[in-house]
């Protein structure tokens, strides 16, 4: 409360007149007349818009319409108490987020090794930090499945394994013999997609082959949209290619002709898919449109990597030009730019925002490169923590989700580091349950697939879905039938048919004038004649009016 | 350095030895993404389950009746009992519960045209051949004798009953008030001082209980009083009406199903134009029923389809057929207002659900919250073209879509003529006369 007085003075900044009365200058400085429960009220419904609340109120005084008007009345009370009972049910979430935190200002959190965190946690979460050693197939790739129960890590050489990483159980190790490229973790932990020589090849979690999708070629860079059960592809030949993995059709076939992407990535709030280019630009992609949404010039030379974070507001690149950007997605600007020692060889951003990114054998963790709750994004000086440095070089690297951990994929296996304060502290078993029995995951199963999005649906604002077609009732006919004729122009026609010197119009109506027949071409063409006579008057006068009355006549015709 | 990671427990989720595993939420929106989408897909597939599961036909009363059933008269006092009359003379009470035929009797001898329950629970039919009998389903054999009979100089059409006195209105040229006490007295008679034509309904206001409302052959609407024993005014329509029937929950509204295939709602107070005019139908419309609730209506045509109406909707909400279904001449709403009876010309009486897509029975608390939530779903994106589209699909028989084209083309050609009228005469000064307007040709006091 002290907090929000204080703010309210400084923002008024009363002027003191002699009779002792203070002007108030707009009406929203009006909670300076509020009581104390009141104005605790006013900011609890504004947090709590804030957090849950979706989008502007509809301004009701505008609507005409009674009925509408008191429906529409009812709907934002309802949304109102909707918003403020999702704010109130915060009092059940049971974990607190992980921290590190120093207790005075010459403690700095990056000079915290992983040991000393491996000694202040309880002993399961210390449990968390290990090393796969793996020397002989690397450097390693490494995925999570979605609730972050599976870790599937894949060395270039053709050593696939997917493992439950908590109790350390292998789901099952296969050698392709061929080089893997990349793998994804399709919509669950029973099936997952390996980017290899020349296909894309579908395992399950047994590593028996179930599908080889042949219209993928050479593919580098695959991304999984879970909503969509979209498998998106890049190959060498700068194809983006989407399947569904769920029907088996091939959705789309788009040609970005921007060569080999060097990184792709998805946008998990809408969709889209980002390729970054060896020109140094990202792209947006769709599957509805052959065109790319967005070009992005984002450095100069190829980007080696970029992240998005899950609301789908900020990017973050790395370009060959040893530079890393944050930008805003939402306006497409630049947020902030951070020289590098070396070109960043994977990013990643966990659920609370803290990025991580490689570089060379190295790893840095960034915190607060952006802040969705501020305006002004401030440049960071010092990382929040460091890894690396023994000689690992980093392939990838990859957030488990709704843990503290960080998985690194490198030339000497895979290691699991512990970064307090990097999970979502509270999961919600209907929407992704890292503790999921199995009936639960098969019911998730056949739910996500009642539910699945169709691929029209994407989109760069997710929520147009649902609203109105506000275009008029023609524009609409016009684009929906493309092969219908187009509504013939009466005037034209009748220009044409009529051949001779200007008066083909004068001469239709002359005509129709004997018939006495009104109708809807006679009144347009007379419409049209109308305009004609007028225009000849205005331009007469006009020549008159510059040339004189006698030399008018010799102006030119236009 | 203060240092603290997420620990979590698999035996706080799901505690050792039992089945049952915590579900904790988290309702962040950055956590549910693609709510719109999502929703909007669950709603599609809400829409489609609703058409699936749509299936009204529950099935048949017992064998039915030998020739067409024309009449049927709920018994106001029981839930499950009502008669139905059919064209040779047979009357039989039903049981719906168990479906069957629990008393018939051959009445008349040709086509039972009305039927009543009095309120000591006893039957009251009319006939073409001019005769009304007073029967005791409930209390005789079957094919027992009636208790007393009536004979009047014409062919009766319709009756209807007194809601708190014993007596009864039947119609054949006049409205005769026959009182059941006074067995031999003559009935007090109603008329419109120069009305000569059949009477086809006439039907009691059960709640403004001494009114009453007639339609008739000469298109006449006629209300009249029997507390002055005169008729209130005289409505003349467009078309003859063939049945009238009261909103049981708003006293001064009425329904008429009438002969050009529509149905009007008028208020007694105010008859210069209908409330609304129900068009569907592409036939006479036989018979219509307010639902219990009085927000609903049934209606029963020749065009051999039940349909059945929102009040304040002009297009009917769904629409009942099947192959063998004849004509339909009565359809009924069951008291509970979940069914709805029809009896047709092919002597079957068919019980319907009125919710096509509903089911009866206990329903687990998860299973009733799906519906609920499906429901709202459906609704809050009604307006999306997809889920309007499969929402509103209906089967139509073939004859009968076929029928509503033609008559959509000569309605569409009427319009256009008169609107070609307007243009080139002194009509177009003239303010066009709305819809409702139009059904009431005259009016008389």
């Amino acid at each position: 409360m002290e907090v929000d007085t204080a703010v309210d003075e400084g923002r008024i900044a009363p002027e003191k007149y002699d009779n002792g009365a203070v002007a108030v200058r707009s009406s929203r400085n009006n909670n300076l007349l509020l009581n104390k429960k009141e104005r605790e009220n006013l900011r609890r419904v504004k947090e709590a818009h804030k957090a849950y609340g979706r989008g502007k109120k509809i301004n009701l005084r505008n609507i005409k319409d009674k009925k509408l008007r008191s429906n529409l009345k009812s709907l934002e009370g309802k949304v109102q108490d909707a918003t403020l009972k999702a704010k109130d049910v915060e009092i059940l979430h049971e974990e607190t987020p992980g921290f590190l935190e120093p207790e005075h200002e010459l403690e700095r959190t990056y000079r915290v090794r992983q040991e000393d965190i491996q000694e202040n946690v309880a002993i399961s979460t210390a449990k968390k930090r290990f090393e796969l050693k793996l020397d002989q197939l690397g450097p390693y790739m490494c995925e999570y499945t979605r609730n972050g129960g599976d870790l599937l890590i894949a060395g270039r050489k053709g050593h696939v394994a997917t493992m439950d990483w908590r109790t350390g159980k292998l789901g099952c190790e296969i050698q392709l013999n061929e080089i893997v490229r990349d793998v994804r973790w399709l919509h669950q932990n029973q099936f997952f997609a390996v980017a290899q020589k020349s296909n894309v090849y579908i395992y399950d979690r047994m590593g028996v082959e179930v599908h080889c999708l042949q219209k993928h070629r050479d593919v580098t860079h695959m991304e999984f949209l879970p909503y969509h059960f979209l498998l998106a592809t890049l190959g060498t030949s700068g194809w983006l290619k989407y399947q569904d993995t769920s029907t088996g059709k091939l959705v789309t076939e788009i040609q970005t002709k921007l060569g080999p992407p060097v990184s792709a990535t998805h946008n998990p709030h809408n969709a889209i898919m980002h390729v970054g280019h060896q020109n140094g630009t990202v792209t947006l992609w769709s599957p509805n449109s052959t065109e790319p949404l967005v070009k992005l010039l984002c450095h100069r030379g190829p980007v080696r990597s970029l992240a998005i974070d899950r609301e789908g507001r900020y990017m973050v690149t790395g370009g060959q030009d040893q530079k890393m950007s944050v930008w805003d997605i939402r306006m497409f600007k630049e947020v902030s730019t951070y020289r590098m020692r070396k070109p960043l060889s994977s990013i990643a951003i966990s659920e609370t925002g803290l990025t991580a990114t490689a570089w060379g054998t190295k790893s840095t963790i960034w915190k607060g490169l952006f802040d969705k709750n501020v305006s002004e994004q401030k440049h960071v000086s010092t990382p929040y923590m460091e890894w690396g440095g023994e000689g690992k070089q980093i392939d990838r690297l990859r957030w488990c989700p709704y843990e503290d951990v960080l998985g690194y994929g490198h030339d000497e296996g895979f290691s699991s580091i512990i970064i307090p304060g990097a999970g979502e502290a509270n999961f919600d078993a209907f929407e992704s349950n890292p503790f999921e029995t199995k009936k639960q995951r098969q019911e998730g199963e056949v739910k996500s697939l009642l539910n699945k999005l169709q691929p029209e649906m994407i989109a760069l604002n997710p929520n147009f879905v649902g609203n109105l077609d506000l275009r008029s009732q023609e524009q609409r006919q016009a684009e929906k039938d493309l092969d219908a004729p187009p509504e013939e122009n009466v005037v034209e026609k009748v220009r044409n048919k009529a051949r001779g010197k200007n008066s083909a119009l004068k001469r239709y109506i002359r005509k129709q004038k004997k018939r006495n027949i009104i109708d809807d071409k006679k009144l347009k063409v007379e419409a049209e004649w109308e305009k004609i006579k007028s225009e000849r008057q205005g331009k007469k006068a006009k020549n008159e009016e510059d040339y004189g009355v006698a030399l008018s006549r010799f102006a030119r015709p236009e | 350095m203060k240092i603290g990671a997420l620990t979590r427990s698999t035996s706080a989720f799901q505690a050792p030895g039992t089945s049952t595993s915590k579900q904790p939420r988290n309702l962040d929106p950055a956590l549910h993404p693609f709510e719109r989408a999502r929703e909007y897909t669950r709603a599609l597939n809400a829409v489609k389950l609703e058409r699936m599961f749509a299936q009204p036909f529950v099935a048949q009363l017992g064998r039915g009746h030998v020739d067409g059933v024309y009449t049927m008269a709920k018994d106001p006092k029981s839930l499950e009992n009502f008669a139905s009359g059919s064209g040779d003379g047979v009357v039989k009470v039903w049981e719906l519960a168990g479906r069957k035929e629990i008393w018939h009797a051959t009445a008349h001898e040709n086509i039972i045209k009305g039927m009543c329950w009095t309120r000591d629970e006893k039957l009251l039919t009319c006939a073409a051949d001019r005769s009304i009998k007073l029967f005791d389903p409930y209390n005789t054999e079957s094919e027992a004798a009636p208790i007393s009979t009536w004979l009047g100089s014409n062919a009766f059409t319709s009756l209807s009953h007194h809601r708190s006195r014993d007596s009864f209105a039947v119609s054949s040229n006049v409205v005769s008030i026959y009182d059941l006490e006074q067995h031999t007295a003559s009935p007090e008679v109603l008329q419109w001082p120069n009305s000569v034509d059949t009477i086809n309904g006439v039907s009691f206001n059960q709640i403004e209980t001494s009114v009453l409302a007639t339609c008739a052959t000469d298109r006449s609407i006629i209300l009249y009083d029997l507390r002055t024993s005169s008729p209130l005014g005289k409505t003349v329509l467009n078309f003859a009406s063939n049945r009238i029937a009261w909103n049981p929950m708003e006293a001064f509204n009425f329904a008429v199903a009438s002969e050009d295939h529509n149905v009007y709602i008028f208020d007694m107070r105010k008859i210069d134009r209908a409330l609304n005019v129900l068009k569907d139908h592409v036939a006479a419309v036989m018979d219509v029923e307010f639902s219990p609730t009085g927000e609903e209506l049934v209606t029963a045509s020749y065009d051999r389809t039940v349909r059945l109406w929102n009040r304040e909707k002009g297009h009917s909400r769904d629409i009942y057929h099947t192959k063998r279904m004849q004509r339909v001449f009565s359809a009924a709403w069951t008291p509970d207002s979940k069914f709805v009876l029809s009896g047709s010309d092919d002597g079957n009486i068919r019980i319907w659900r009125a919710q096509a897509n509903k089911r009866e029975g206990v329903k687990s608390t998860r299973q009733r919250q799906a519906l609920e939530y499906n429901e709202s779903l459906a609704e809050r994106y009604q307006h999306m073209p997809e889920v309007r589209r499969i929402r509103r699909h209906r089967h139509v028989p073939k004859v009968i879509k076929k029928a509503g084209e033609i008559k959509g083309e000569e309605l569409k050609s009427i319009k256009r003529r008169e609107e070609n009228e307007r243009k080139h005469s002194r009509l177009k000064f003239e303010k066009r006369k709305a819809e409702r307007e139009k059904v009431i040709l005259a009016r008389e006091k």
